[in-house]
């Protein structure tokens, strides 16, 4: 397999035409937050918006554009943690980004179980130019929980 | 002399490998252009043999850095069409350049500079033009020079090919204008602007010109003075040259009249503790320590191109930009930006700025990078002529005196497999 064809793995490229959680729509419930993200390289942006339900998240939609490795890491990050408690969110999220800065190199056991699908884009922490846009709806993810989270605390 | 024939040996780094031991085939010139071994060597002799404070000291290393400092001035001024050397003024890129003027204007507007300087200023009921076609770099200092000022900004608009509409040059611009600020070659269509026109409006409403002449210079013969514009920009690592300098030209009695607007040693006439005056450009332009060996590098680079002839180099790229964007734009679903066809390839720079139907930008450019050929992805700080052929990035080939037909032959064998590989369209 050549580094272009592990960078794009068939999952990836079935999941930026495919995309779970794609078209954003209003959210109900009591803590709601809604997060933008913008990666200044290339001009791409993200709306990601999460409804929680007690420690788990109860939804995830988006709306972005940008390329087909920010456009799937989208769609498994939806797939992958919706009705996932926080504190899996959060596990995951941290070793996604740790995935990233891996330079290209599969992490433990363990912490592939936790990324199942997201294990695909080890390709891409060999590119640095390209980790921006594989991290552009996790990033917006965490901080749409935080904002939830400072909803429910305010309300 | 040096001659096209032979000028690859001149680039050491084209000779590296890239992703997978592939040969690097560079074709992002645009966004900076690579050393000939003369600009390197020029840059590592200074500094070895020639280091010394410029303009200051009278011991003789200081001598000879004075006289490399001048004498690189003077080259790129023969480059550009430069009257006198003390029309080049040293910047640290083009952007400080264009800056430069900016801030001056603005400076003068507030008094700055008394009387000498009055006919810089602007205010409330003045307009600043500038196109559609802008880098944001000669396009975000207007727009802030207008917002500190109380000036309107206005733009010139596009036609469908990315080509100015002149006809609202007369309309758009009118006796409130007081700067046009606008590109000489579009780093995105690479459309070579029609100047004269232009020139002639200004000088029909008592306007300033400013000129971006970042992708000219590089690429085709300049000559400011004869162009008629006031100011133009430019920088060293887009012409050969290094990084950390560029240069402003202006007319000797305009860059005598505006006002500083960074503030420092070595620029001064005269300090008391009431108020400073300047000395004429360049110097008062210059405060502070110069990045000399860049200097010298970018005069090399000068005198490097001058040697070939600009004609030759443009000569050379045309025939470039002429495979890169006729075999592009003739891949099915492959967009060019800007003219296609039949166009005055005389008009066109040696690029080509594309749109992958199904594929963004960026997933192009990685196919690209796989096979060895670099490229430009994304909106090139021209996000307002992106918006304008209605989309949000691109991926874009552009060409200097080393690159080969090879070269563009690769780019548009490569860009063609693109579709399949992300198995968009049939």
């Amino acid at each position: 397999m050549s580094d272009l064809e592990q960078m794009y793995q068939q999952v990836i490229l079935d999941h930026a035409r495919a995309r779970h959680g794609a078209g954003l729509i209003e959210l109900d419930g009591p803590a709601v937050g809604e997060s933008h993200q913008i990666n200044t390289t290339c001009g791409d942006e993200i709306t990601l918006r999460v409804a929680l339900d007690g420690d788990s998240i109860s939804a995830i939609r988006w709306e972005g554009q940008g390329c087909s490795i920010s456009q799937a890491s989208a769609s498994v990050l939806a797939e992958l943690l919706e009705d996932a408690d926080l504190r899996t969110a959060d596990q995951t999220i941290e070793a996604f980004k740790a995935l990233m800065h891996n330079k290209g190199v599969a992490l433990d056991d363990e912490r592939d179980d936790l990324l199942d699908d997201a294990t695909a884009f080890v390709g891409v922490g060999k590119y640095p130019a390209r980790i921006k846009c594989a991290l552009l709806s996790w990033v917006a993810l965490r901080d749409a929980i935080a904002r939830a989270t400072v909803g429910t605390e305010g309300a | 002399m040096q001659t096209l024939a032979n000028v690859r040996q001149d680039f050491p780094i084209l000779d590296r490998t890239v992703r997978n031991g592939k040969p690097l085939t560079y074709l992002d010139s645009a966004a900076t252009a690579q050393r000939p071994t003369r600009v390197l060597d020029a840059v590592a002799e200074f500094e070895r043999a020639h280091n010394g404070a410029v303009g200051r000291g009278a011991h003789m290393l200081a001598e000879e850095a004075t006289e490399a400092f001048e004498s690189a001035r003077e080259s790129v001024a023969r480059l550009v069409g430069a009257r006198e050397a003390r029309e080049i003024v040293w910047t640290e890129n083009a952007t400080a350049a264009i800056n430069l003027v900016a801030s001056g204007i603005g400076n003068a507007s507030q008094g700055i500079g008394g009387e000498a300087s009055a006919g810089f200023r602007i205010g409330p009921g003045d307009s600043i033009v500038v196109t559609q076609a802008e880098h944001h770099a000669n396009f975000v200092p207007w727009q802030q020079l207008a917002a500190r000022t109380g000036a309107t900004l206005r733009w010139i608009e596009l036609d469908g090919d990315g080509r100015l509409i002149l006809d609202q040059v007369n309309s758009v611009v009118d006796t409130s204008t007081k700067v046009i600020a606008f590109t000489h070659a579009s780093n995105v269509t690479g459309i070579i602007t029609d100047v004269a026109p232009i020139v002639a409006r200004a000088r029909e409403v008592g306007a300033f010109t400013f000129l971006d002449a970042c992708q000219s210079v590089p690429h085709i013969p300049v000559d400011f003075a004869s162009l008629g514009v006031d100011f133009a920009a430019f920088s060293g690592h887009k012409m050969l040259g290094p990084t950390g300098i560029g240069a402003l030209w202006g007319r000797g009695e305009l860059l005598d009249a505006l006002p500083p607007s960074v503030f420092g040693g070595g620029a001064v006439r005269t300090v008391t503790l009431e108020e400073t005056t300047w000395h004429p450009a360049p110097t008062r332009f210059e405060a502070g320590t110069q990045p000399v060996a860049q200097a010298v590098g970018m005069g090399v680079a000068a005198e490097y191109l001058m040697d070939i002839g600009m004609e030759a180099v443009a000569a050379h790229e045309r025939r470039i930009g002429h495979i890169l964007r006729e075999g592009a734009a003739a891949l099915p679903g492959v967009r060019l930006l800007g003219p296609v066809g039949d166009v005055n390839r005389q008009d066109v720079l040696g690029l080509a700025a594309v749109v992958v139907e199904g594929v963004h930008a960026h997933d192009v450019g990685q196919v690209l990078d796989d096979a060895g050929v670099a490229v430009r992805v994304g909106h090139h700080c021209a996000q307002p002529l992106h918006r304008h052929f209605g989309v949000a990035s691109s991926a874009r080939a552009s060409s200097h005196i080393y690159t080969t037909e090879e070269d563009a032959h690769l780019f548009v064998d490569v860009l063609g497999t693109v579709r399949d590989f992300f198995g968009v369209g049939a």
